[in-house]
Order: structure tokens, then sequence, then C-alpha cells
């Protein structure tokens, strides 16, 4: 019982209860957890009431929702009512939100039960998880290594198999690339698809909330209950949601792939690139029409997301002051000590960092300069990407030049760590969907993740190519060392 | 090239007390990041409009009728200082 | 002393009435209990949403129509970032380069001459929550973060403290007509800073400006900019430098006072508020509101001259309020007459509600009301002493029907000239010597009647009858002619 589809049969089938689901993950959450501290914070008494809750609508007859019982991990960064949202940051501690976000909202209502907290990059700052004030996630491949970031927490949680799915947030890659380094499977969903009402804002252009699961058929099983208009989100799609599932009923045939030549570069990892490159023969072998394209303001999309993400976070994080919600400065007598000394200490570096680059792009007589300029550039990446979907249905690249770096490798580096977003942050530029599946390993056996780019709203098309790719692999079915025998019955209690 | 009176200037900008020793450690990867950026500067963009939004939305509003509010308590449950039914501050001086 | 002519920019944000706040959906409310009208979005809370409140939108834009201002087809938000406490997300969701309305225009009135002044743009923007200070400590009460402003800036056209009040009177006034706010400068639903600068007489450079903050009155904003003039004018006489500063307005004293706090520097750092999309304005939508835009309070008024026949001065204070301008129009398709209704209004009402400190809308005399106390007085049904110290009173007071007034405490004249015929003789009879005094030409021995009369009427003998009855009867009967 590791995938959503095997959670949710065996909770169908009756041969597990809701009660049963939820403390089998807290059990194993329990085992594997303090070897990879994937999870800030579980509730086990409130996950416990509303399985006792869905298990007595079941024994009464009502149906309690397609998701029923399936438990699911949430990063920190999304607002559950009265539960701890830390964004695995010093200042929002004891900040509990009086609202659930909306995918919550959606998500119980379906059945599914929010078990476990999960950890994350301050702020969803970084992409590598060990820039979190509470714990350093290790990759489930190699604990001495990073899982990727910023939803470190929820790749290492699903790859471990400690949870069947979870939800992240993608700024400018922190679910698609964890998911690469842990070898599970992710989805940033287009700008506008699912709901940001609840999720605590990085910068608010460019983030999305996605789910991550072993497959994609999980994450097609998701998603219909993650996705839709929502009236407490002005930017979110008044658009009808498609038949997810019906995705995974078509072949590879006839579809136009489309290479970026852009995305093979002097700093990509030779594992990478042969595993990317293989994957493309097994598409064009299975149907597939594969493309070279170019995508040529490609070099420009670091710099351009930098700008503009930090001008939006300089704002939207100006208002963790110590006043209205979470932890103040203690010894903070005046005023502007309240201020400046809560933001200085409840602040990791990289967050200040990112807050005073902001603040300067931001500022009188450097506005122009940098962030219209940025502005600018977002148009030109995104009219690339407009122009290749003329041609082509989707687009393959890597999901990150490497595989799995060191814990601590670039943390004193961040430049040489914002570089390694390279292949993801247009997508957040353009605002279109992009998925990561498993290709293949490194030498060292660690995880190499596949980047599927489709046209805004096209999420169908991801999960087509996505899920044709996993009934040919099976990259995506194999078990890291931490959790290598199958955690395959669930625990019951009489 | 950004200086540490620049950087100075934004932490207070952004409340943020940076010592010395902190601009010591700030100041060089900004300068760094800042260089990199720049390369924006190779394109030229006086033809190009601005990106603020990517989806084409306009004029998403709601209509003027109300829901009701949190109370009190739920409203100060997570301030680090509350009296009478308020957010407490160090004393504003105006 | 060489002479300095005053220039004053006005700086108003008006407070929309409408049902709930800019962003969100609690309640815009004054006067409850603190942070109770509160929720996610206008506590700044982390992952909330602002969604535009598209009644207020309507608002700025009625506003920005009425004010002749030019509205462009595409308007956005943007964040204008500062930290104070009563500010929770540490920005402010305001306008900045792309205001609703650019470039209109308002007519004001000062000792007879009409002058436009300029206004130079209006914008929207969420108001901030409001602070307390207690002993030692400040209190935050966010109950007012979020609820719709209306930011009115006028150009740098107003030239005298007296232009300044007839500015503020006239666009309160346009504001109480399009219905948009209750202009309440007491619960600060309308505010205003000013801005002055001296130049020397007949130059055109602009001098230092100082900005006013702090003015809560009409009035108050009249003697701030006249104690600024005369403040200024001595420095520059002297040769000394205006500072340019921000002051802040004492009411107690009438004087204006250096902020003297530190100079913090300000960089808002604006930029579109990525959270919300851009507005856009069809001409169509535009023209639609527009069409149904109120009558100006010019308008109405030169309407009551021209159709009802009032003095200028009834029409300018008939209309000085729209309510009030509602209520007279209202007396009138009850039934009243035009003239006597506006005298009515003009006159008993309005003292009456001030006397009472009532507003027009509260009023328990209303129009139908009214107009049959005027008309009860018409048709002499009521003598007007009776109307004005007896009836409008009760009327006043309980908002019942004059009829039931007039029955109840049996006001009705008695006009049956048979009744007063025969108390006419009887008073003749009853006084004989009157008729020798009139026999000798002392024609004032005729009230010595009159009286006789109303006194066995018991006061309800129509005044103008008894009168003429006394006339006829002494002419008839005794060959007496008083009149003529
Ligand atoms: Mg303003
Ligand atoms: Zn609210």
């Amino acid at each position: 019982m590791e995938t959503v589809r095997e959670w949710l049969n065996a909770l169908r089938t009756g041969e597990c209860s809701a009660r049963d689901a939820v403390t089998t993950a807290l059990e194993r959450i329990r085992t594997v957890d303090p070897q990879l501290q994937a999870v800030i914070a579980i509730d086990p008494e409130r996950a416990l009431a509303q399985a006792d809750t869905i298990d007595r609508q079941r024994a009464g007859g009502e149906d309690p929702g397609p998701l029923a019982g399936l438990p699911i991990g949430i990063k920190d960064v999304i607002c559950e009512k009265d539960v701890e949202c830390t964004c695995a940051s010093q200042i929002l501690k004891g900040y509990r939100p009086p609202y659930d976000a909306t995918v919550i909202t959606m998500l119980r209502r379906a059945g599914a039960i929010p078990v476990a907290r999960l950890n994350m990059d301050e702020f969803a700052m970084g992409s590598s998880t060990d820039h979190s004030a509470f714990a350093i996630t290790r990759n489930p491949w190699d604990t001495n290594r990073i899982p990727g970031g910023s939803s470190g927490g929820s790749a290492a949680a699903v790859a471990a198999r400690m949870l069947p799915c979870a939800l992240g947030s993608d700024t400018g890659g922190s679910i698609r690339q964890p998911a690469a380094l842990c070898g599970v499977t992710g989805l940033k969903p287009t700008y506008g698809r699912v709901s940001r009402y609840g999720l605590v804002a990085y910068a608010s252009s460019l983030d999305q909330i996605g789910p991550l699961a072993l497959t994609v058929e999980d994450i097609a099983l998701l998603l219909p209950h993650l996705a839709g208009h929502d009236p407490h989100d002005a930017t979110s799609a008044n658009l009808p949601v498609p038949n997810y599932p019906a995705a995974l009923f078509q072949d590879l045939r006839g579809v136009r792939l489309g290479v970026p030549k852009e995305y093979f570069i002097a700093g990509l990892d030779p594992a990478v690139e042969t595993a990317v490159r293989s994957a493309l023969h097994l598409f064009a072998r299975n149907g597939a029409d594969c493309v070279e394209i170019s995508l040529p303001h490609t070099e420009y999309a670091i710099a351009t997301y930098y700008i503009i993400a930090t001008a939006e976070a300089s704002s939207n994080l100006a208002r963790y002051d110590g006043i209205h919600y979470g932890w103040r400065a203690p010894e903070s007598t005046t005023l502007d000590e309240v201020y400046s000394h809560t933001r200085r200490r409840g602040f990791g570096e990289e967050v200040i960092r990112r807050i005073i680059l902001g603040t300067y792009v931001l500022s009188s007589g450097y506005y122009d300069a940098y962030y219209l300029k940025a502005l600018k550039v977002r148009t030109l990446i995104r009219q690339d990407f407009t122009r290749a979907f003329d041609t082509v249905d989707a687009i393959v690249t890597p999901t990150s030049p490497t595989p799995a770096f060191a814990l601590g490798e670039k943390l004193n580096d961040p430049l040489q760590m914002y570089l390694s977003d390279i292949f993801t942050v247009s997508v957040n530029l353009a605002g279109i969907p992009g998925l990561s599946v498993p290709c293949g390993f490194s030498p060292d056996g660690l995880p190499i993740g596949l980047q599927i780019l489709a046209k805004p709203f096209d999420e169908m098309m991801l999960l087509r190519v996505g899920h044709a790719w996993q009934q040919l692999t099976d990259f995506h079915l194999r078990r890291p060392p931490v959790c290598a025998t199958s955690f395959s019955r669930p625990t019951t209690h009489a | 090239m950004i200086t540490p009176e620049t950087v100075a200037y934004l932490a207070r900008l952004a409340r943020i007390e940076l010592n010395e020793t902190d601009l010591a450690r700030f100041v060089p990867p900004l300068q760094e990041i800042l260089a990199y950026v720049a390369k924006l500067n190779e394109l030229d963009t006086s033809q190009v409009e601005p990106t603020a939004h990517v989806l084409p939305l306009t004029n998403v509003s709601r209509s003027d009728d109300p829901l009701p509010s949190l109370s009190n308590a739920a409203a100060l449950q997570s301030a680090p200082c509350t009296d009478e039914g308020c957010f407490l501050v160090p004393p504003v001086i105006e | 002393m060489p002479d300095f002519a005053p220039v004053i920019g006005l700086e108003v944000h008006v407070q929309l009435n409408t049902a709930t706040k800019m962003f969100c959906a609690c309640p815009n409310r004054f006067g409850d209990p603190p942070n109770t009208n509160v929720c996610p979005v206008c506590l700044g809370l982390p992952g909330a949403l602002p969604v535009p409140n598209a009644a207020a939108i309507e608002a700025a834009v009625k506003a920005a129509l009425y004010l002749n201002c030019s509205v462009s087809s595409f308007s956005k938000f943007d964040r204008k970032n500062y930290f104070y406490p009563d500010l929770p997300k540490a920005y402010q969701i305001s306008q900045y380069d792309l205001p609703i309305g650019t470039r209109g225009s308002l007519e004001i009135e000062v000792s007879g001459t009409t002058r436009r002044i300029g206004i130079t743009r209006i914008h929207l923007e969420e108001d901030a929550g409001k602070l307390v200070h207690a002993p030692g400590a400040s209190l935050v009460d966010l109950n007012r973060a979020g609820t719709p402003l209306l930011e009115i800036v006028s150009a740098p056209e107003i030239f005298s403290p007296e232009e300044a009040y007839a500015y503020l009177s006239s666009l309160r006034l346009l504001m109480l007509y399009l219905g948009i706010s209750n202009c309440n400068m007491e619960e600060g639903s309308l505010r205003c800073d000013a801005n002055i600068s001296l130049r020397p007489a007949g130059s055109s450079t602009l001098g230092t400006k100082v900005e006013i903050k702090n003015l809560n009155s009409f009035k108050g904003v009249q003697k701030a900019l006249a104690f600024e003039i005369k403040r200024q004018s001595s420095l520059l006489a002297t040769g000394t430098p205006i500072v340019q500063e921000t002051r802040l307005y004492d009411a107690a004293t009438d004087k204006t006072l250096s902020m003297r706090s530190k100079e913090e520097a300000h960089d808002y750092r604006y930029f579109p508020d990525p959270d919300l999309v851009p507005m856009t304005f069809s001409p169509e939508y535009l023209a639609r509101l527009r069409d149904n835009l109120p009558e100006t309070p010019q308008h109405r008024a030169q309407r009551f001259v021209s159709a009802f026949g009032l003095s200028q001065y009834d029409a300018t204070v008939l209309t000085s309020d729209p309510a009030l301008a509602s209520y007279f129009e209202d007396t009138i398709a009850a039934g009243a007459s035009p003239k006597l209704a506006a005298n009515w209004i003009a006159n008993n009402l309005l003292s009456a509600l001030h006397q009472t400190s009532t507003s027009i809308g509260a009023c328990k005399i209303r129009p139908p009301q009214l107009a049959a106390l005027i008309n009860l007085v018409e048709t002499g049904t009521l003598s007007s002493t009776s109307a004005k110290t007896v009836v409008f009173p009760a009327v006043f007071e309980k908002g019942i029907d004059p009829n039931a007034v007039v029955a109840e405490m049996g006001l009705a004249q008695v006009s049956d000239t048979t009744q007063i015929d025969q108390w006419v003789v009887d008073a003749i009879r009853a006084n004989p010597d009157v008729l020798d005094s009139l026999r000798k030409g002392k024609v004032k021995a005729v009230a010595k009647l009159v009286g006789s009369v109303m006194q066995m009427s018991r006061g309800k003998a129509n005044a103008a009858l008894v009168s003429q009855r006394i006339a006829a009867i002494l002419k008839d009967m005794h060959g007496i002619e008083i009149s003529g």
C-alpha cells in the first residue's frame, strides 16, 4: 500500500478503515522520519478525529468523498485552521491561522486527511530544504544529500513512503526540483489553476500549489480536488476543470514533443543528459514525434526570476513584524526595536538576503532598471513558450541540471544555488504547467527527473505524456534505501 | 556596485537591524547577484510591454455583500501582545 | 512688507459608504467593539488574498465622472510599502500611475465670484486601522483597516483659505449628491490634508511647500491656512527661508506646530499588486454611468428657481443637502404649494431640525404630513398661528397626521358666517361704547369687537373672516364704514 491508488483501493474495499490509514501513516512517520526530518509537526488527535468521522459516515451509508481516508502531508506554507503554520521560520513560531486554505477545504470535502506539516526552505526560499529554521531534511536516497527544495519535506515524505501524497508549492521549481531529486512525481499546475488562497505568499505572481505523489496516475486522482475557480483568489482562472483521469487512457501516438536546445548546456550533469536523451528515444519509439525547438531567452530566466520574486517577496514578507501574529523578539521596548529586532532575528539569512535584494530592485531610482526591465524580459520568456507551443504539444527537458547535492554544499554560495533553478524558473515566469517524473538514476544511485511542460491549462497533456512514460518505465516505483522493504499491509487495530 | 551604505539603507527601509558584521557578510553575495542580473541589459526591451500578470484576467471583483467576520478572540489568537481586544504595541510617537 | 500670495492644494480622503470593505466582505461600519469587523484579509494574515468590492470601484468611477475627470480605459492597483502598526500588511493597496480619474474640476463660489478648481487625480485605496494611545503603549484596532477610501487631490489652484473652505464644501456636497459617502468629518468619513506655499504677489514660481495634517473640520482647514499664511509671510518678510515640513494643526489654539519628529526617509516602492488584476472600463460602461449621474446641486437650484418660482436664496438653502432638496420636492408632490413648502422647510423645519440635532433623514414629519399641514392653513381650516405653535411641533415630535392633531385638540377654525355673524352682533350689543368711538373716527376701537368675538368663540373663529364680517355688519346695520 504505497500509491494513492493502492491506499484508496484498500479504503474503498474496507480492507483498511480511515482510522487504520491515519494510524499507518503516523507509524511510518514515527519509523522513518527520524532519519529524514521531513515532518515539522503532526497532530494525531485531529487526524484521527477526522478519520473517525469518515468511518462513521461510511458505516452509516453516507459517501465520505472520493478521497475518503487518504492521508496527505501539507507543506508548512499552506494554512490549516488552528494548526501552527510556520513556513519553517522562527518569525511565524506560534502562528495559528484562524482559517483554512481553499485547497484544504477542498481536500477535506473530498475526504482526504491532512496528517503532517512538512518541512521546507524558510518561506519557500531555497532549493535544498537546508534553509529551514527547524530541521534539515535529508534525501531518502542518500541522507548526506539535500532532498531539493523548497518542498523538500513533501518530496522526501512521499519518496520514503511515509505518506502516499503531499502538497507542495512551486514558485521557481519548488515542487518539480525536489520531486526530481527524491525520485517522485510532482506537478506545478498552470498559474491560476489552483487557488492560492491560504498559501503563504512568497512571490504572488509566480506561486502555485501542487501535488507530489509516486505516480502520474496518483497526481491525476488528486488534481480534480485541488483545481478550480476560487472567488477568494482574484488571480484564479474561471475555467471548467477537465476530467484529469481521462488523460490516463491516451497514449503517445501523434504527440509532438519539443526539446529545447538551450537546456542542454555546459554544467548539465552527464548522467542527467544521458537519462533525458534516452527518455527521448523511448518516447520516439512509442509514437511521439520529438523535434528540437528553441527557447532563446532561457539564459535570462534566472536573473528575471530573482528580480521579480525578490521584489514581490520584499513586500509580501513585510507583514512579519512582530505585531499582529507570530513571534516578537523579546526585550524589544520601542516600536522600532519590535520591527527591526524581530525581523533581524526572526528571519534566516537567505530570507533577509532576498528581502534586501527585492527592496533594492523596487527602490526609487532602480525600479526601471531592475524591476520594470525584468517584467519586460518576462514578456520575452513567455513569448518563447507561446511560439514553441504553436508547433509542439509538450516540451521535454531535464528538471534539474544535477542530481541531489551534498548537505550544505551551496549554503554559502547563493548565486550557485540560484543557478540550479535554471530549468524550472522559466515555467513560473510564463505561468505554464510543469510536471517532473523520475527518468533514471545517476551512477551514485541518485534519482534524475524529467520535466514535461505544456500550454497554459493543458495539464491533460502533461498527465498523458507522464503516465505513458510511467507505463514504459519503473523508475517511479523504485524504493529508496530508507524504506527498502515495502510497506505492503496497513496497520489494523482491533 | 552596491555599497555597504546602500545595503544599510535598504535594511533600514525593510526594518531589519543589520550591524557591521552583518553588513560584511551580506554585501558580497548581493554584489555578486546584482552583477549577475545585470545580464538583462544585454537585451533591448524598448519595444517590449511588461508582464505583470501571466493570465489575461481583468475586472475580477466581488459583490458588496457582507459575510461574517472573525470573533475578536480568533482575530487575536496569535498576537504576541494584546489588551482590551486590541493588538498592543510600544507607544507610537506622532 | 511685500505682499505674499498663497498657493494651496488639498488632498481629501472620502470614506465610501459601501456595505463591505474594499477587499474583503467584513462590514464597513463605524463604532463597533475593536477588532470585531476583521477577517484574514483585512488582518493581513499570511495567505489571505484581496478581492475588490465592485460597488466601491463603481462609486469611484462615478465620482471621477461627476468631478469631470477623464477616466481611462485601464486602471490598476499598486502596493505602497511602509511600516506602521495600523497597516497590518505593511503595505497599503492604493493606486499609483494609473488612477481611476485624472484632470477633473470643481466649481466654487466665493463672495459672488465663481471659479473652477482643477482636480489632479482621484484614486481608490484601502484605509488603515486606528491607533489608540494609552499610557506606555498604543492599542491597534483594525475594524477600519481595509475600508474603501477615495483620495481626491486638487491642483494647486486654491488661492485663499476662503476658497479652500468653499472647495471642501462644494466637494462634500457633490459626494453627498452622489450618495457614495456620509462625509462626516467627526466620524472621519471625510478627511483633509493641505499643502500651502507662499510666493510674492504676481510671481509665477512656487515657493517652498508645507504640509498641514490633523485638520478635522472645514473651519479648521480655513483657520490653519490663515495661520500658515501669517506665519510664512512674516518669515519671508524677514528673509527667513521656509522649511519644507509637515505641520500639525492644533484646534485648541488655531496654530500649526512642526512635527519635529526625525524625518525618516520615505521610499514607498510602489509596484503593481500581483494579487489583483487590472480594471478596464469600456466606453459603453462609462457612458451608462455618466447618463445616470445625479443632477448637480447647481442644476437643481436653478430648476427650483425656474420651475417653482423660488428665490435664488431659498433654492440654494434647499439644495444644500440632497436629502433636504428631495424632501422639498416630495412635499410638493404631496400637494403643497411650492412657495409655502419652501418657507415651511427653510424656516420652521430647518430650525426645528437644528434645535433637536436631527437629520432630515431621521425627521419624523414626512413630506405628506407637511403638505397636509400647509394645506390646512391654506384652506383656512387652521390658523397660521396654531399651525406654527401647536400643530407643527406636535407633528414634528410624534410624526402623526396633522389632521388628527387638529381634530384631537379642536383647533379647527370656525369659518361659518352665520355663527360668526351671531358672535359679532352679540359683541356689538355687549360693547355699546364701541359704536360711539367709531362714530368719532376712532377706528382702533374695532379691536375690542374682535377680541370679544374671539373670546366668545374660544379663539376658534377664523380671524380674517371675523374682521371681514365686523366691517360688513357695522356698515349694513349701523352705517359705519371702517375700511377703505
Ligand atoms: Mg492616500
Ligand atoms: Zn475583512
